[in-house]
């Protein structure tokens, strides 16, 4: 009980704290914003966070040696320089000069290796960092990371948070970082605020004094509260949702959520372990039906399992591989001897509706054909464990996401890959995805992963339908928002107008 | 007597604790997939999920994480939460409770000083048409789902009135009365169907006394109906309706858990179902126990008024 | 059917209940429009002479699906307060009539069913056995047995000190024909009464199931899941929510009024 008495103290305390802060804060004008979020955070500690939208919120809090840009580029951060070696086995990153924590104290060499090989420990030697070797200090300001073979992407793993050695996760509620933003409070299921870091390294940024997150998970709420003036900002809305907000209060910025939707089939499952079905079904499948019912037909449609986003490795010409043809679908069930079709269940997590609509969608198209898909909405703890774990299903309808690195939009399709969980087997496909990994040059690297991009299409491995579109309410007296091929929402670069 | 029933009773609460959260700790155990493949998702490879079933202490056998958990438990700590890092469960329900204590509180408030009038009001009426009318309005209102109530408050004051803003919810700490002001919504969703419950149940327990020969002594002596009414005819009437009022308390902590996720309110209830599909054991144990707890704390007190003001019933 | 009319709850209770199930009969060969067939164009569309009740966010008749989602909803609440009712009765009445440790073990666990929140139970048999019509009916009419329990027991207690039953005891008849053929018909007023609080809890129970994802599975109508779905569009489309919701309160008060007649009759 005494505990409890002292907390609310402490609460009260704080309490005055933010509420005298606010009013020093409104002599320039209220320099705050509400963000809303979808989801819980699940760690305030970087390098154990692993939801999408808790990466999302930490972006703002935390650096990498090197971070990515809104174009899908990688910029120095907590290094001020990098250099790649000519054989893709080693980079040398120098410290950027005078770089500082939240509190002031300067970031050191040995911060870095400690928080490069705690968070290559925590992903496992299964991950992308089974090819990281080493990581030394070259003298005062450099460090080396050396790699056991040729990888050209590993760069991108490099974008892990930096934080300090002496970080102590049993003791303390968040390490310090490097981030515009510095953490103030947290509380479970509620909100997460921020202020301001006045040590960061970026001259000018971020704008913003303040940043609150406050988490609404239910995406009508937040219509409702963005409407009364509670909220600022918020995404992943949809166009009925959009349309019920007050257009004078805020704009609509119109993104994609960088994932790649649809129904991935079970290529070991009868009867989807022949690829005739799979086309059957692809050519079945109305994608752009699936856009116009539940994102206004604002979704990218696809054809191949990468995001438009990385645009400098897509191939557009396979969104047209497979346009909705029901008589095409029926042949090629007759070839593969399903002439009265069949029945299988799609098993669909229910954390996220658009998922459902679209098995309902694929449903009814399928039964145009004389496919019976039933629909079992489980949970999605039960959904990754027993779908993408242990892979007992026929189809399923989900979302995957990758990285900037464009391997991660492939690596789970290799026959061993421990993610594999479509269990896609295809020798060729392994092949080109290796020699992809090793190449240095630029071209070449490009036209290999355009390989794979066919080879998935051509296989119908499974029915890619969409990048899915997302829309973002933002208070019309904002300005600067810009979106992410990765899971960032970058605040400081927010300003009022 | 007395002593040996309330010796009785609290082993009995005990033991029925222990139950519930032996019956928790394995149904969570034969459940698909755990708290480790919720947290990591898509991101699980074999090797991180070993990593932290090892770091979460799920790779003990369930008797041994049992024990723990106990052996804990009987000392007052409950743990740490499996999915917030870093969370003890004590504080993350500490943190909730007042509002779901505060949303019950006014629940049952509403009932008590909407529904004794009301119900002395519907047994006074006489006339065929006004309880033909009284019946129908208390059961069309018993039928409504409380969370289809939620929905069309929601609609009603939110919407149509802007009364108040959904998923605006000020925590107690920051400013009571707005917290308050927006759990008064909840309220009604939950209280309105417990209403009616009441009333319909008062207005039989009114009438049934009223037939019974004391009434019409008192009559007989000159007293005016007011008077019988409301010196002898409601104290009695009163008993079976404080049993009722009891099943009403654990019908709104029930009720709460499901109109706490319509109106977006921090609760205990929202907390649970969010620990619940994150196979978050530890927060659901000391969830269940705590309503387990009240529920059952209610049910005794109710026996002890019950038997306090009607001498008659034995224990 | 003289009786009928003057008893007016059974009369009206029959013809809402009659009507209700008419209507979900039907729904079962026949719906003004497909209740799965989707289209775009009329997404939301408000009511009209052509969609009664207007169009859900797939451009489905709600009319249709309410037509199938109150026969989903009526069949599952129905057979689980049948089934909680029966199981919940027998145990209840047996344990009331043997007494001594049996009922104190019985009365125990069901203290602790009873303490239990019961989404909580339903969640996790939904879970552990699965989604699927006949699993929901089961996970629910467990959660039902521990009422029924109880009620059974009160009334087995209050009629077994009664002449008839001891008269009944002293001509050595049989215990399970004192129980089922001399109680139970006096005891069943009291327990139809409280099947109709259980049926209007069902079809909660149902809907929570359901809102929770985990009640009957798409693209099957229910009530409990249209509202749920309807959350979302409250908005542009509070017919979406209403409609069902409204199903809901006639199917509910229907029962409520029957098992109100019923209890008349037995006075």
């Amino acid at each position: 009980m005494k505990k409890i008495s002292a907390f609310f103290v402490l609460i009260a305390i704080v309490m005055t704290a933010v509420l005298s802060a606010c009013g020093g804060a409104s002599k320039t004008g209220g320099n705050s914003v509400v963000v809303g979020i979808s989801q819980d955070l699940d760690s305030l500690d970087p390098h154990n966070s692993v939801y999408a939208g808790t990466r999302e919120v930490l972006f703002n809090l935390y650096e990498g040696l090197v971070k990515p840009t809104s174009s899908g580029a990688i910029e120095p951060a907590v290094a001020s320089d990098f250099e790649v070696a000519e054989d893709a086995k080693s980079i040398l990153f120098t410290l950027r000069d005078g770089i500082k924590y939240w509190d002031g104290t300067a970031v050191t060499v040995e911060d870095v290796i400690f928080s490069v090989n705690r968070y290559a420990d925590i992903q496992g030697s299964e991950s992308a960092f089974s090819v990281l070797k080493s990581v030394e200090a070259q003298g005062e300001n450099q460090i080396l990371v050396t790699l056991s073979e040729a990888n050209s992407e590993f760069i991108y793993q490099l974008t892990c948070a930096i934080i300090p050695a002496s970080f102590d996760a049993e003791k303390e509620e968040c390490p310090q970082g490097t981030g515009p933003f510095k953490f103030v409070s947290y509380a479970a299921g509620e909100s997460l605020e921020v202020e301001k870091n006045e040590n960061y390294w970026k001259e000018g940024f971020p704008y913003l004094d303040a940043v609150t997150f406050k988490i609404v998970t239910d995406a009508d709420t937040a219509i409702l509260q963005l409407n009364s003036g509670t909220l600022d900002i918020y995404q992943y809305l949809t166009s009925d949702q959009a349309a019920a907000l007050d257009s004078e209060k805020f704009n609509i910025q119109v993104g994609n959520v960088n994932y790649v939707q649809g129904m991935f089939l079970n290529n070991a499952a009868e009867p989807f372990n022949d690829v005739k079905v799979r086309q059957a079904i692809y050519y079945a499948v109305d994608r752009h039906q699936i856009s116009d019912m539940l994102f206004d037909g604002k979704s990218h449609i696809i054809g191949t399992h990468l995001i438009p986003a990385m645009s400098a490795y897509y191939d557009e010409s396979l969104e047209k591989a497979y346009e909705t043809n029901a008589d095409k679908a029926k042949e090629l069930l007759k070839e593969a001897g399903y002439e009265n079709g069949f029945e299988f269940t799609i098993t669909v997590p229910n954390n996220y509706a658009p998922h459902e609509g679209t098995a309902q969608i694929i449903a009814e198209n399928l039964a145009a054909v004389g496919i019976k898909a039933n629909i079992e909405l489980v949970e999605f703890t039960t959904w990754y464990s027993d779908v993408y774990v242990d892979r007992k299903y026929e189809a399923t309808v989900v979302a995957v996401d990758g990285t900037l690195a464009p391997s991660s939009w492939f690596s789970k399709f290799v026959t061993t890959a421990g993610n594999n969980f479509i269990n896609y087997n295809n020798a060729e496909y392994d092949q080109v995805y290796s020699a992809a990994l090793a190449e240095t040059d630029l071209d070449a690297k490009v036209g290999y992963y355009k390989q794979l991009q066919k080879i998935l299409s051509d296989d119908a491995a499974s029915i890619f339908c969409q990048d899915p579109s997302n829309l973002l309410a933002i208070n019309s007296k904002l300005e600067g928002y810009e979106f992410y091929p990765v899971s960032a929402q970058d605040m400081s670069i927010v300003k009022y107008k | 007597m007395l002593m040996k029933y309330v010796i009785k009773k609290i082993i009995t609460l005990f033991l029925a604790l222990f139950l519930i959260s032996v019956i928790v700790f394995f149904a969570f155990s034969v459940l698909p997939a755990d708290a480790a493949v919720a947290k990591l998702g898509t991101d699980a490879t074999p090797e991180r999920l070993e990593a932290l079933r090892e770091a979460m202490g799920l790779n003990k056998s369930v008797f041994e994480r049992y024990g723990i958990w106990l052996v804990g438990a009987l000392q007052g700590d409950f743990g740490k939460s499996l999915q917030y890092t870093n969370k003890t469960v004590t504080s993350l329900i500490s943190t909730r409770l007042g509002n779901s204590a505060i949303l019950s509180l006014i629940s049952f408030v509403m009932v008590i000083v909407f529904s004794i009038p009301l119900g002395i009001f519907s047994a006074k009426r006489r006339s065929a048409l006004g309880r033909g009318a009284m019946t129908t309005v208390t059961q069309v209102t018993m039928g409504i789902p409380s969370f289809f109530l939620g929905v069309l408050i929601t609609y009603l004051f939110a919407i149509l009135l802007h009364l108040f803003s959904l998923g605006n919810f000020v925590s107690p700490k920051k400013n009571f009365w707005a917290a308050v002001g927006y759990l008064i919504f909840p309220a009604i969703a939950i209280a309105l169907p417990k209403i009616a419950m009441t009333v319909k149940f008062l207005t039989s327990s009114i009438r049934n006394e009223l037939h019974k020969e004391y009434v019409r002594t008192a009559y007989s002596k000159g007293q005016t109906r007011n008077g019988v009414l409301y010196k002898h005819v409601l104290i009695n009437a009163m008993i079976p309706v404080v049993t009722f009022l009891g099943v009403i308390v654990a019908e709104i902590v029930a009720g709460s858990l499901i109109v706490e996720q319509v109106f977006s309110v921090p609760g205990i209830g929202t907390l649970l179902i969010t620990a619940i599909t994150n196979r978050d054991y530890p927060v659901v144990e000391a969830c269940v126990l705590l309503i387990a707890f009240f529920v059952i704390i209610i049910n005794f007190a109710v026996d002890m008024i019950y038997k306090a003001i009607d001498p008659r019933v034995t224990v | 059917m003289k009786y009928l009319k003057k008893n007016k709850s059974l009369l009206i209770g029959l013809i809402i209940t009659g009507i209700v199930l008419a209507l979900a009969l039907i729904g079962l060969f026949w719906t003004p429009y497909s209740t799965t067939e989707m289209s775009t164009t009329y997404k939301l569309s408000p009511p009209s002479a052509a969609h009664w009740f207007g169009t859900d966010n797939y451009g489905r008749d709600i009319f249709s699906r309410i037509m199938q989602g109150m026969g989903t909803t009526f069949i599952v609440s129905i057979t689980t307060v049948v089934f909680g009712m029966i199981v919940g009765t027998v145990i209840g009445m047996v344990a009331g009539y043997v007494g001594g440790w049996f009922d104190e073990v019985i009365m125990r666990i069901n203290d602790v069913l009873n303490a239990f929140p019961s989404v909580l139970l339903a969640l996790v048999f939904v879970s552990f056995m699965g989604t699927g019509l006949l699993n929901i009916i089961l996970a629910l009419g467990i959660l039902f047995i521990p009422s029924f329990a109880r009620i059974a027991r009160s009334e087995m207690l209050r009629l077994k000190s009664l002449q008839f039953v001891q008269s009944a005891q002293l001509s050595k008849a049989k215990h399970a024909r004192i129980i089922f053929a001399h109680i139970l018909p006096n005891a069943l007023a009291t327990i139809f009464a409280s099947a109709a609080v259980g049926f209007n809890n069902a079809v909660l129970a149902e809907a929570s199931l359901s809102y929770l994802g985990l009640g009957v599975q798409p693209p099957t109508a229910s009530l409990g899941r249209m509202i749920s779905e309807a959350g979302s569009y409250l908005v542009q489309a509070p017919w979406f929510a209403i409609a069902p919701g409204v199903a809901i309160i006639i199917l509910v008060m229907g029962i409520t009024l029957i098992s109100e007649g019923l209890t008349k009759i037995e006075q």
